[in-house]
């Protein structure tokens, strides 16, 4: 479905990506491992073209993304929960949810539906939905950017780093709602650091390196063997 | 290479902390380096190694400890003073004058060491520090590319003229920051080289994300986690504790 | 004792005249980071078009309304081809195209309505009982009227769809895109809402001094002071420094002439820097 195939990518002068060929199929969970500065954010935003692609190609069921402009992304079902999360923090968190309800073709059902099932994955939500978005502890608006793209009805669900910084408690939520979303048959790229959570939640994992992907493998591979973990991500 | 004591540490910090708010991103860090090491500067993303370098080089200032630097407390002092007292740092986003050559960009930094800025002396006149500029640009592999301009030299030469620009200060403390971020494995192993070039006469700080980088080049390696030191010593050793791995690997 | 209470009439009622040109101001610098040189000729340009249907209708109103649209649409295609090509470029690119902008269209409305002094009628005669004081009664309804204006912006934005839309992307452009937002389109709506209120602020101001093609310097260089003081891209500052300044300026006139008190502005703007330099009616960064 989203498929990456041999993609270049630069900052300005510096070289970040080489040659990065990964594929997500519909309803896939896929793990995107790697250390910092390896280039895992940066493949993300190759595709959602706001890092500059010099190579390669970047096609989304058939449809090649290179003519499509940043916002036309949503529409074509794919959704970004950025590392930094991004909320709107002087807006609240209903009118957060706003900016992705209010689309072409929605109607009131339609939004109130989604609502509702937001709502019932983060309760939390529903109960702070007037406050600034900017109030919010970590936590919550990690719950709040993921929320965010759920009502765009996304085909495929691009999650950076969605545990950094959060306490065990609320990793093992994060995990939760991994496994629901891929329930509900959204595929997922997930960047991550934590690699227990990832060979959990994954079905496949590419481990990047140097602005390249090193190694890739099923899930259940790496947890019987970790040595390539070790390798790639300890120290 | 000078004998790696504790009992004659170039650098020294005791108790440093740094507070933003209710969060300690730096938490009681007391490390101490020789002469002549180098340290490598590791941790999961968060650890507060750049707050740790801020604090060092006078970017931020610590809410309490001490910074220790050949036996002088420099903790607050502003960067300029910092410079002043022989340490330099090289940044991740590189800070080179685009529009000035390769060679002026080097003669300006040493030129800050040596001479007193008088107004009255053409540039041409500096010889000394013309040479000791072309001197750094032999150590950083820029020597045929004096009168390019640094605008125009490739992603890796660029971040190499940044260590020669800190290099021309002629520092006893060079701090680096990520020097092989967004660089290929060639550019890489070229600035690996380069910095096992320049160790000779320098204590060298430096911060990396990349293991085999900082496994090779360093003596001793300082882990930090939460803002506090979680372990430190060999390359060897770190690598085999379990508790570092837990903390990558986050099992 | 008398005088202040009518400077002060006076610095409220040019306060939210102000304050409507600056909130078109601070909007676009707000979103798009463009500092509309040509805010003040836009404001000339839709006096004069309202100035011209009055004269063929005979309706204050239907003016005023005509004026906005009007301007609105030539803002928006303004918008389109001058500015969006530039968008992502060095800011100072962006100010000249404005400031060129300005010029075409002073020589275009010298050109059109040539050199004299154009007359926009009040919409209300008759002046208003305040104790033993007489003060013109359009005056005070231009004032409201203004206020209803912002007031329905300020509606728009906090509520309205779009008006969520425009809030996001001003917060963060990227995230705005990633939603769905179609941002350039934005843009555009937000230039041609800039334009309207400018224009509109030309008509209601028309009565008070007459239509000529300077009339939007003085404007310009008010409104620059207003969306630094009240803190740049925050519509509540700019409305509230708009009407400080013009209060401040208004007592100042007692002492000195209109055309000196002008001065006001400068000092109010030069404090704000000094000390205050996100803005005087912007909470404190902590």
């Amino acid at each position: 479905m989203l498929i990456l195939e041999n993609v270049d990518a630069h900052y300005g002068k510096s070289h970040v990506l080489h040659g990065v060929s990964i594929e997500v199929r519909a309803g896939e969970v896929v793990g995107l491992l790697g250390r910092n500065g390896v280039g895992k954010t940066t493949t993300l935003k190759a595709i959602m073209g706001m890092a500059r692609r010099t190579g390669g190609r970047i096609t989304f069921e058939g449809r090649d993304l290179e003519g499509v402009p940043p916002h036309g992304l949503a529409g074509l079902g794919i959704a970004w929960v950025p590392e930094e999360r991004r909320i709107f923090r002087l807006l609240t968190v209903l009118e957060n949810l706003r900016t992705g309800l209010d689309r072409p073709g929605m109607t009131p059902a339609r939004r109130d539906g989604l609502l509702d099932k937001v709502y019932a994955y983060f309760p939390i939500l529903k109960e702070r939905r007037h406050q600034a978005g900017g109030t919010l502890s970590g936590g919550e608006q990690q719950m709040l950017a993921i929320a965010r793209a759920m009502v765009l009805e996304p085909k495929i669900i691009l999650l950076d780093e969605p545990t950094e910084g959060l306490m065990p408690r609320m990793v093992a939520q994060i995990q939760e709602i991994v496994h629901a979303l891929h329930r509900d048959g959204v595929a997922i790229l997930l960047v991550e650091q934590n690699v227990p959570l990832t060979l959990d939640a994954a079905g496949r994992v590419y481990i990047m390196e140097k602005g390249t992907v090193r190694h890739h493998a099923a899930a259940a591979e790496l947890r019987a063997d970790q040595r390539v973990i070790h390798e790639y991500l300890g120290v | 290479m000078a004998a790696l004591t504790e009992s004659n540490p170039l650098l020294r910090t005791e108790a440093l902390t740094v507070r933003f708010g209710g969060l300690a991103a730096v938490n009681n860090v007391s490390i101490s380096v020789a002469r002549g090491e180098i340290r490598g500067i590791i941790g999961p993303n968060g650890a507060g190694k750049s707050t740790f370098f801020n604090s060092l080089t006078g970017v931020i200032r610590p809410t309490s400890g001490r910074i220790v630097f050949n036996g002088e407390n420099i903790a607050g002092l502003p960067p300029h003073a910092i410079s002043r007292k022989a340490i330099a740092r090289s940044y991740q986003i590189t800070n080179i004058l685009p529009g000035a050559t390769v060679l002026e960009n080097v003669r300006i930094a040493s030129q800050s060491r040596r001479h007193n800025w008088s107004m009255l002396r053409h540039h041409r006149s500096y010889g000394d520090v013309i040479a000791r500029a072309r001197a750094v640009l032999a150590d950083v592999g820029l020597t045929g590319k004096e009168d390019e301009l640094a605008s125009n030299l490739s992603h890796g030469e660029q971040r190499n003229l940044e260590i020669g620009i800190a290099l021309a200060t002629e520092p006893n403390l060079l701090c680096l920051d990520e020097p092989t971020a967004g660089m290929s494995v060639t550019e890489t192993h070229a600035t690996v080289d380069l910095i096992r070039r320049i160790a000779r006469d320098l204590t060298i700080l430096i911060v990396e994300h990349d293991m085999e980088v900082v496994m090779g080049l360093a003596h001793t390696i300082t882990v930090l986690n939460y803002g506090e030191v979680l372990a430190e010593g060999r390359p060897a050793d770190i690598q085999a504790n379990p508790r570092v791995q837990e903390v990558y690997l986050k099992t | 004792m008398d005088q202040i209470i009518i400077q002060t009439l006076h610095g409220l009622v040019n306060g939210m005249v102000l304050a409507m040109v600056a909130s078109g101001l601070t909007l676009i610098f707000g979103i798009m980071d463009i500092v509309n040189f040509a805010h003040g000729d836009l404001l000339m340009l839709g006096a004069f078009v309202g100035a011209t249907v009055l004269g063929m209708t005979g309706s204050y109103w239907l003016a005023l309304v005509a004026a906005a649209i009007v301007i609105a649409i030539l803002g928006a295609l303004l918008q389109v081809t001058t500015l969006r090509p530039l968008i992502g470029r060095d800011p100072l690119t962006t100010i000249l195209a404005t400031f060129g902008v300005s010029l075409v269209i002073q020589k275009y409305a010298l050109w059109q309505w040539g050199p004299s002094v154009r007359n926009i009628s009040e919409p209300v005669r008759g002046d208003f009982n305040l104790f033993h004081l007489q003060y013109p009664w359009y005056r005070i309804v231009t004032a409201v009227v203004a206020g209803l204006i912002l007031t329905g912006l300020w509606l728009f934005l906090k509520y309205g769809k779009y008006g969520i839309w425009i809030r996001a992307t001003t917060q963060d452009r990227v995230m705005a895109q990633a939603m769905g937002i179609p941002v350039p389109l934005v843009y555009t709506a937000v230039f041609a809402i800039g334009s309207a209120m400018a224009a509109a602020s030309g008509v209601l101001f028309g009565p008070f001094a007459g239509v000529t093609q300077t009339m939007g310097l003085d404007f310009t260089v008010r409104a620059f002071v207003v969306v630094v003081v009240g803190g740049l891209g925050n519509l509540g500052g700019s409305i509230l420094a708009s009407i400080f300044i013009s209060l401040l300026e208004s007592y100042a006139a007692i002492l000195v002439s209109p055309a000196q008190a002008v001065i006001v502005s400068f000092v109010v703007l030069v404090l704000t820097m000094l000390f205050r330099p996100t803005g005087l009616f912007v909470p404190t960064p902590r």
